[in-house]
């Protein structure tokens, strides 16, 4: 049995903290939230140097070739430092989108610049309220030229190129865009988590390529989703870890009626249940992330665990970290909202709760899911 | 990361397997005996050949084994049917306070034909007015020459009825802080005063008992550390508590709701269509997964030779609450058919009821849910207890309502 990370891994863990703790302390965030910035530029190019941008992505392309284990960690340092960084948009769906459906000509051409970040992608799919039906969509390709109206796009805003989901006569298929074009229009929409920009994209007669040159099957689309699901997973971790701390420390600080606040039991089995979700979590990331990684069968089943798990320790640890500190966790002063913030986001981006609750249960009982 | 063993914990696994293969009584070796007659049995044949205790010294009727070889062990016997639950507390829990505070003579006597299953213990703590506060405990022991005299009374003594010997922690010392004026003492359970009466629980079973001891005489031999050091040792057999609890009853999983959910219809479909439905199931399957791969990660600590992590102290405060609420779904699912326990007419011969019943049960044994998320935020946490109004004063001025 060998159910754990290796020691290099465990390495790498304390060198993201490190470098997260000293380059993306809370007011990193705190600067972005307050400003019009859509993230921090400057951060993005040190993470990029550190290589992070490039670890899944093939070394042929420019990538370090690294495995969805290291992915994992880096995944779960984002989410504990709440990273104002197009990192998910970027790294899990627009580059992993690339890897799995691009030619050879699209890969070589764009995950290099992906890989070293100097350019950003993300990817949009959504178009209206609701859960996504990919059978619904109403964006278009005819020809090399895309038409449509996605939103929210996440990181649309500081993004280089755009992996757009759309329909052709063909059928599904994932689409190429690069952003600096007069057919593409970016209008920044405000969302609940303003330290990570957000858009409505407009694609008029916007110049676009098939990604390898041909339809895909709903199901490879979910196989991506499966795999993103599982950074997601352990970025909501890292979330719901950081709510923790901040709300046991807090406990322990914080006096009422002449004692702590972390001695009276309502406090401590609050926290004690924020635990329980947590630890519920990790071990449902574990075995997502050695599914994609394996390549296993298991895959939907273990994507849609640790989903559900990573949404609701998120959700769970950020609402009761804000109610554990009383008036102050409602002030924009305190950090609290940060993690409520992104809990929430992180939740919706790729389909939310009820979705996975049931792509869960399709796994279970072996029926074909139903998408994102 | 892999689920496989090593090529040492592989051997090892084989030797089990092919051990039980050739060696799991027959239900004719079993025909006719009581379940405790059962156990004896089988419990005797693993001590004969080596398969008994694992992890205990040899002289002590073990093998010196390290805990992942019990892991994996528990994991090949599990396969069989097979009763091992009356020695749990004896071996899991009483056996390690034995080795750390028994004399060599003692070790000698009882920890062999513990390990044989020729002698079963019991553990004798709970009283009624010490549940969770366990160290308020009354039954007291006055000194009297070489002996102690005990009177008072424990309850829910699981296996009192059929136990040779029991361990006991009793107040020596009431004018000391409630702590301190505590002995432990093993005693020989058919001893004269000490009485065993049955305690029917709600389910209708028996598995518990009261035990009363009037004027019961025991040597000072039989004490465990010194006089009014009885909480550390009792500590030494809790500490192990939580390894020797669990299990559960009957086989309450995500398996089987899914199951009753095909079976059943709700709206003029499979239940199992309901989005509701749907809901529950994938809350409940995201707990037993989380435990299960919990427990894959301290395999991996023991595995590596580590000790696991506090991730562990999660498993009863998640398990025990998901059973009862599971139970109770799935018989709303069966409808007013869900309330039928006979077993030729339940659905899954009536495990979903005995489940609810018994689930109060699994929430309250070895530490309520409130203690075990008292423990978690405490020892894992770091959280300060709460005060104490009865820290630091003599025991016989406690308040006690």
């Amino acid at each position: 049995m060998n159910f754990e990370f290796s020691e290099e891994q465990h390495l790498l863990r304390d060198q993201a903290r490190a470098f997260l703790a000293e380059f993306c302390p809370t007011d990193t965030v705190r600067a972005v939230l307050d400003s019009d910035n859509e993230w921090d530029r400057g951060l993005w190019q040190r993470v990029a140097e550190m290589g992070w941008t490039a670890t899944v992505i093939p070394e042929a392309y420019g990538g370090l070739g690294l495995s969805h284990y290291e992915l994992a960690i880096l995944a779960e340092e984002m989410g504990r430092s709440v990273a104002p960084l197009p990192f998910s948009s970027s790294v899990y769906l627009a580059s992993e989108a690339i890897v799995a459906f691009g030619s050879e000509g699209q890969k070589a051409e764009w995950l290099p610049k992906l890989a070293s970040g100097e350019c950003v992608g993300t990817v949009a799919m959504w178009e209206r309220p609701g859960a996504l039906t990919l059978e619904q969509l109403a964006t278009r390709r005819l020809g090399d030229s895309i038409s449509g109206v996605k939103s929210p796009v996440p990181d649309a805003g500081v993004a280089d190129v755009v992996v757009v989901l759309a329909h052709s006569e063909a059928g599904l298929e994932a689409c190429l865009v690069p952003m600096d074009q007069a057919g593409v229009q970016q209008q920044s929409v405000m969302t609940l988590d303003a330290s990570r920009g957000h858009s409505t994209l407009t694609f008029d007669h916007a110049q676009a390529e098939v990604l390898g040159h041909s339809t895909i099957e709903q199901c490879a689309w979910e196989r991506l989703i499966d795999g993103a699901a599982v950074m997601f997973a352990w970025e909501q971790l890292g979330i719901a870890e950081s709510a923790l701390i901040q709300a046991r420390d807090y406990a322990l600080q914080r006096f009422a009626f002449g004692r702590a606040i972390g001695s009276y039991q309502a406090i401590k089995h609050k926290l004690a249940a924020m635990y329980v979700k947590n630890t519920l979590a990790r071990s449902n990331a574990y075995y997502g992330v050695w599914a994609l990684a394996e390549n296993s069968a298991d895959l939907p089943l273990a994507a849609a665990t640790a989903r559900v798990a990573g949404i609701q320790a998120a959700a769970f640890a950020a609402e009761e970290n804000i109610q554990t500190h009383g008036g102050m966790g409602f002030t924009w002063e305190f950090d609290c909202h940060f993690y409520y913030r992104r809990a929430k986001l992180l939740s919706l981006v790729i389909g939310s709760e009820a979705v996975w609750q049931d792509r869960l249960v399709s796994g279970l009982t072996h029926q074909p899911a139903t998408a994102a | 990361m892999d689920f496989n063993d090593t090529p040492a914990e592989a051997r090892f696994r084989e030797e089990a397997a092919t051990w039980l293969s050739s060696n799991v009584p027959t239900d004719d070796a079993f025909w006719a005996l009581t379940p405790l007659e059962q156990a004896r049995l089988w419990q005797k044949r693993k001590y004969d050949d080596g398969w008994a205790c694992l992890g205990w010294a040899p002289e002590w009727g073990g093998r010196g084994a390290s805990p992942i070889e019990e892991v994996i062990w528990r994991q090949e016997e599990a396969h069989y049917e097979l009763p091992t639950n009356f020695f749990l507390i004896g071996q899991g829990m009483i056996a390690p306070t034995l080795m750390a505070w028994a004399t060599a003579d003692d070790k000698a006597r009882y920890l062999p034909p513990l390990a044989s299953g020729e002698e079963v213990w019991c553990q004798l703590f709970s009283e009624p007015a010490g549940g969770s506060d366990l160290a308020a405990l009354r039954t007291r022991a006055e000194p009297d020459g070489d002996d102690w005299i005990i009177n008072g009374q424990k309850i829910w003594t699981s296996g009192a009825h059929y136990a040779d010997y029991g361990v006991i922690v009793v107040r020596t010392d009431p004018t000391l802080p409630k702590h301190k004026g505590l002995s432990y003492f093993y005693i020989d359970m058919r001893a004269p005063g000490v009485e065993v009466k049955p305690i029917k629980q709600l389910t209708g079973d028996a598995d518990f008992n009261e035990v009363y001891f009037t004027d019961v005489r025991v040597s000072d031999r039989q004490r465990l550390g010194d006089v009014g050091q009885g909480w550390q040792v009792a500590l030494t057999t809790l500490m192990n508590e939580r390894a020797a609890i669990g299990g559960g009853i009957g086989k309450m999983d995500v398996d089987l709701a899914i199951a009753i959910a095909q079976d059943v219809e709700l709206d003029g479909q499979p239940a199992i269509e309901n989005a509701a439905v749907r809901t529950r199931i994938a809350d409940w399957y995201v707990q037993e997964a989380g435990l299960k791969y919990t427990g894959y990660r301290s395999l991996t600590a023991l595995s590596r030779g580590a000790l696991p992590g506090p991730e562990n102290s999660i498993g009863k405060l998640v398990g025990a609450p998901k059973m009862q609420a599971m139970a109770s779904f799935l018989m709303d699912l069966l409808g007013a058919s869900g309330a039928i326990t006979d077993e030729a007419l339940a659905a899954k011969a009536g495990i979903i009821q005995r489940a609810y019943m018994g689930a109060p049960g699994m929430r309250i044994a070895g530490g309520t849910d409130e203690i075990m998320a008292n423990i978690i935020a405490e020892r894992v946490l770091g959280l300060p207890q709460e005060p104490r109004l009865d820290k630091g004063i003599p025991f016989n001025e406690v308040p006690t309502g």
